[in-house]
């Protein structure tokens, strides 16, 4: 205890959002002499600076496109921060998106050797742990099959057991303690807190108040790429409550989660989330900048944050017309809209 | 220095996964598998010879051999640089959600080209005994262009895995490129007949060709050639090297 084990120093991060995507030379070259290379300058991260002790569970709290992700992918090394320095001592798990390093070519057996390699674990460790790792994964005889043949929760169970064989000293979890169903759910979960109980350092990512409640001992708030809160769990999580969900309360408040869910069964299955969730920054952050300057009046906001959403859901609908159903049930009756969400997360 | 020596240590054993998984992919699902390494330059060999074995005039038994040494070096540099280039792309998924040291996804290409290069040199080896090109000391020499073509490919495929990410133009730049390097490479005809001698050296490859071939046929390396190509070996290195570790944090953005 006491030991800072992660240290985030002044960290900013930058993104150019290009007005229009250049990525070929002919282009490039015509708007640079055009002098039309423009970029709009976006700010994920505004000199966040935090340190989190061994032992300790930081939550971390925001809205959608707050910056969470990206601070963890810059913990984690993914990214490189435009500003500041991060430093970590001992061995991360990243559990960010399960199964990300697999080879769909690749049979479940030969992955396991792959993500494992990956993931920085050396080869006799892993030849140990085989048995563990498929045993775990409740995979079978399907183990010898390749990846791509696999259903998405297989690809996530394999992803899961591979990642949380090691004993981290610093586990990151971005929303993933809702993997397949409901059995392997729990025993995921069930191995997670044996992980906490050891005294792993861990970083959470969630919007469930309750969730972090239950886990985290420390808590920060992101907002619009601003650390606003950090301190002892109850506390940032009751000002979390107080700022954040009430300004989203109206029509809003029963829809966002099952917004949530959807997105996240896109997540895994299409590949057009990649996409989506770069222009989903810019409506959010319209958004919060609306909320800012007029945050009493919450439901023309409700309104207007329901607007964007559904336009930018229509944007990005590989079948639009399903998604299009989905605009107009925000103003549905739930049991409606439930029926709707169901329907898409079918066809996808 | 020491803590990349000590990063490399770390992930040597996902360079070695990933230049195995670049190999078994690569045959997977034919049915006659690795062995395409060696039918592949055994039958662009035999079209090449009977193709340009009219234009050479007068018959020389071991034009084989003079086309296979040129093929073999150049067609593994034009695989490898390839891969390589694609490497970073291809490799988005994982590149975006784990941190790897960058440079492990073009230098896995490159290795497990260089593999299957090795493999295929064995059809050199029994073509050598069929023509009767008997190997001499000298083909203990050969490992210096070996080398250097190794060294040439990496550094052009990290400059180009590099230019690829920013712009894909470069896939389709390239493949000309190495068509034109293909033609001015004297693989399929006498360098000493052609008058614009300049053409060899702006190649890349042409000079470690050329040495390559003085030790199969057991003559002795050729210093001109030896130092060309050594400079444009380390260059292309050192560009490549400086060009990707400035580049490699913004990749992910441009992916």
């Amino acid at each position: 205890m006491g030991k800072e084990v992660v240290k985030v120093e002044n960290v900013s991060m930058k993104f150019n959002l290009m007005e229009n995507k250049v990525d070929n030379l002919k282009e490039y070259v015509i708007k640079l002499i055009k002098n039309e290379l423009r970029y709009q300058e976006f700010w994920a991260l505004k000199d966040i600076s935090f340190t989190v002790n061994k032992g300790d569970r930081l939550g971390i709290l925001g809205l959608n496109g707050a910056g969470k992700s990206t601070l963890l992918k810059i913990i984690a090394g993914v990214l490189k921060a435009t500003e500041g320095k991060v430093t970590v001592k001992g061995k991360i798990a990243p559990l960010l998106e399960l199964g990300a390093g697999f080879d769909p070519q690749y049979t479940g057996a030969e992955n396991i050797y792959l993500y494992g390699a990956v993931l920085g674990y050396p080869k006799d460790f892993i030849r140990e742990k085989y048995d563990e790792i498929v045993e775990f994964s409740e995979l079978g005889e399907f183990i010898h099959v390749p990846v791509k043949n696999y259903s998405s929760g297989m690809k996530a169970r394999l992803g899961f057991a591979i990642a949380t064989i090691v004993e981290p000293d610093i586990l990151i979890l971005d929303e993933v303690l809702s993997v397949g169903d409901a059995k392997f759910r729990k025993k995921s979960e069930k191995r997670i807190m044996d992980m906490f109980d050891k005294g792993a350092t861990v970083l959470f990512v969630s919007h469930t108040i309750e969730q972090v409640m239950a886990i985290c001992n420390r808590a920060i708030i992101l907002d619009n790429g601003s650390l606003v809160a950090c301190g002892p769990a109850e506390e940032v999580c009751k000002i979390y409550e107080e700022k954040f969900i009430e300004r989203e309360s109206g029509v809003m408040k029963p829809r966002k989660e099952k917004d949530g869910k959807a997105k996240k069964k896109k997540k895994k299955k299409t590949v057009n989330v990649e996409i989506s969730d770069e222009i989903g920054i810019d409506p959010e952050k319209k958004i919060s900048k609306d909320n800012d300057k007029k945050s009493d009046e919450v439901y023309i906001i409700a309104e207007n944050k329901s607007d964007v959403l559904s336009e930018f859901m229509t944007e990005n609908a590989s079948e639009n017309t399903e998604n299009k159903s989905e605009g107009i049930a925000e103003t549905v009756p739930n049991s409606i809209s439930d029926n709707i969400t169901n329907n898409i997360s079918d066809n996808n | 220095m020491s803590s990349a020596i000590k990063n490399f240590n770390k992930y040597k054993y996902l360079l070695m996964e990933l230049t195995k998984k670049n190999i078994k992919l690569k045959y997977r699902r034919s049915y006659l598998g690795i062995l395409w390494t060696l039918l592949e330059p055994i039958l662009t060999t035999i079209v090449l010879t009977i193709v340009f074995i009219n234009f050479r005039g007068k018959s020389d038994h071991t034009f084989p051999i003079y086309i296979l040494t040129g093929r073999l070096l150049y067609s593994f540099f034009s695989h490898a640089t390839k891969q390589a280039m694609k490497s970073i792309r291809s490799n988005s998924g994982m590149i975006k959600k784990v941190y790897v040291p960058k440079y492990i996804y073009p230098l896995s290409n490159i290795l497990s080209s260089y593999v299957i290069f090795a493999i295929s040199l064995l059809v050199l080896l029994g073509a050598m005994f069929i023509f009767k090109v008997y190997p001499t000391k000298y083909i203990l020499y050969s490992f210096i262009p070996l080398t250097l073509i190794f060294i040439l490919s990496l550094g052009f495929g990290m400059i180009l895995a590099t230019l690829a990410v920013f712009f894909r133009d470069m896939e389709y730049l390239w493949d000309v490129t190495l068509m034109l390097i293909m033609y001015t490479a004297a693989i399929f005809y006498d360098a000493a007949k052609i008058k614009d001698q300049w053409v060899f050296y702006c190649n890349p490859i042409y000079h470690i060709i050329v040495n390559f071939r003085n030790c199969i046929y057991g003559h002795p390396i050729d210093m001109l050639a030896l130092k060309i190509s050594m400079a444009y070996s380390f260059a292309a290195l050192i560009i490549g090297i400086i060009l990707f570790y400035r580049k490699q944090d913004k990749f992910i953005l441009y992916i």
